[in-house]
Parts: C-alpha cells; structure tokens; sequence
C-alpha cells in the first residue's frame, strides 16, 4: 500500500507561459483508467474528493468528439454552486482526450489528457494549454487573491491583539 | 512549506508596525499608485517612499513594475511564490482526485475479473 502510494506521484509544474503538466501513473490497463475519465457515474465518484470540500450537484459528460460536459459543484463557503462546463474536441478511446474549459470565457485552457499504458500501468499525463501567457498568469493571480485575503484576515486578527503602544 | 509560511508572516507583520506603510497598503488596496504618487500622498521624499515599498515588497505584500520611467506599485504577493504556491495547490487537487480514481481503478479491475470468470463458467 505504501509502496504503491511513493511510486504513483502526482506531479506537476508550469511547463511554459502558457501551459501547465500534471502527471500520475495507476494501476491497471488504459482502457480501465479511460473508463473511469469518460462515465459520468465513474467520473462523480473520483472528480470531487471530500478533502476538497466540493461536492457534486450534478455530472453530465457525453465524451465523444464534439459532445459537452457540464459539471456542477457546491461548497459549503458559497451559496451558488459552480458549474464548470466545455465540450470534447477529441476523443480517442483508452489514449486520449481533449476539451475545452469554457466557464471562464475566452482566457479558458485546452485540456489534452493521455493515456499511455506500459507492463499494465498507465501514465496519465494532462496538459493544460491556456491562448496567452497573460490567460495563465490570471489564473494564478485570481487563485492566489483568495488565499491573500485569508492571509489578509489572520494579520488582521493578530493586530487587533497588539497592545496599542507596540502598534 | 511551514517554515516558509512563518518567515513570510514575520515579515508582513514586521512591515505592517509601520504607520506609513499601513496607510501605502491601504492606499494599494484602493488604487495601483506610482511611487511618485504615494510619496505626494504622504509627503514625502522620493527616496523615502521608496525604502518603505521596499520593505513592504521584501515583505510580499507589494509588488511594483517599472514601465518607462514609472514604477507602478500593486497589493500582491511577489510573481513567483504566488506561482509556485498556486501549482502546489494545484498539484494537491490532483493528487487528492488521483488518490480516489486508484479505487475506482481497483474496483473496475476486480470487476473486470469476476466478469471473466463469470464467462468462463
């Protein structure tokens, strides 16, 4: 179990301006990991793990090329729930699938996800390619805004806990 | 990554025991200001405003660009600890996926044999 959990690393990095890499490998056969990308009841019960706080309102993925996808979340911090939806611009069965992340509008990536299969594990390798270096760098920056405002609020809390002279 | 987080803190929270600085951040948090601008806002010296931004950006609160012969000042942490912390929480969303996909790979594997063998009979 533990030796298992070393040798499948989930890595990633910013590969370029534009684009960012997240790899893992399993264990099992391609045609079992593609699977597990292109059900919808398989997808749900992978794609919003409890430690991440979102949980799915509902799953739709109609994964062929030119068909959509819609998935719809709630967290307990917002009231509305988030949707995040595109459409599939290409589907090769057990090595390969791309679509679109339309939810932001036009400064979206391209996600390309491959499945390479060697001695019966595979290697996932998803690629996401945003239109503009400044497309990915605002992806960061709204990303990180929230997590400065948390930070924000715990200064905010230790000043108020200043004796005034010291302030 | 702890470490890293406590270092950054004690430097936000020195930069923050400044009353100056506490205003630029406020002023930030309004508008991006030249430095030129803040140092009228506050009169002050050129040279002045200056040293404090630069304690605010060592502190990761600020972060300026020069653009021409303006240095314009922003909130924000700096460029890269914004990035790699961002691809760290990105990784952790994967990682966290990933970890729940092994047991749907799992369960399909079994499956996959059961069904074998149910044919087989």
């Amino acid at each position: 179990m533990d030796a298992r959990k070393e040798s499948n690393r989930t890595t990633a990095e910013r590969k370029s301006e534009r684009e960012t890499v997240v790899t893992r490998t399993f264990n099992g056969p391609a045609r079992i990991v593609f699977e597990a990308w292109t059900k919808p009841e398989l997808l749900k019960r992978w794609w919003a793990p409890k430690s991440i706080g979102m949980s799915f309102v509902s799953c739709e993925a109609d994964v062929r090329t030119g068909g959509t996808y819609r998935f719809v979340f709630s967290h307990p911090s917002s009231e509305q729930p988030a949707a995040f939806f595109g459409r599939y611009i290409e589907v090769i069965p057990n090595a390969r699938l791309v679509w679109t992340n339309d939810e932001g509008g036009e400064g979206g990536a391209v996600t390309t996800v491959t499945f390479e299969e060697k001695g019966g594990k595979t290697l996932v390798v998803m690629h996401d390619l945003y239109p503009s270096k400044e497309a990915l760098d605002d992806a960061i920056a709204s990303g990180s805004a929230a997590e400065m405002d948390e930070s924000f609020e715990q200064l905010d809390a230790l000043l108020v806990t200043l004796p005034t002279e010291q302030r | 990554m702890v470490q890293y987080h406590q270092a950054r803190f004690d430097a936000s929270f020195a930069a923050l025991s400044d009353a100056t600085r506490r205003g630029v951040l406020e002023q930030l948090g309004r508008a991006d200001a030249s430095i030129t601008d803040l140092a009228s806002k506050f009169h002050m010296t050129l040279t002045g405003m200056k040293k404090h931004v630069g304690v605010l950006e060592q502190a990761g609160l600020v972060t300026t660009e020069k653009v021409g012969r303006v240095r314009t000042c922003r909130l924000g942490s700096r460029r890269l600890e914004e990035e790699a912390a961002w691809i760290e929480r990105y990784r952790q969303l994967w990682a966290a996926r990933f970890d729940e996909l092994d047991t749907v790979v799992e369960d399909l594997k079994r499956k996959e044999k059961v069904d074998g063998r149910k044919k087989r009979e």
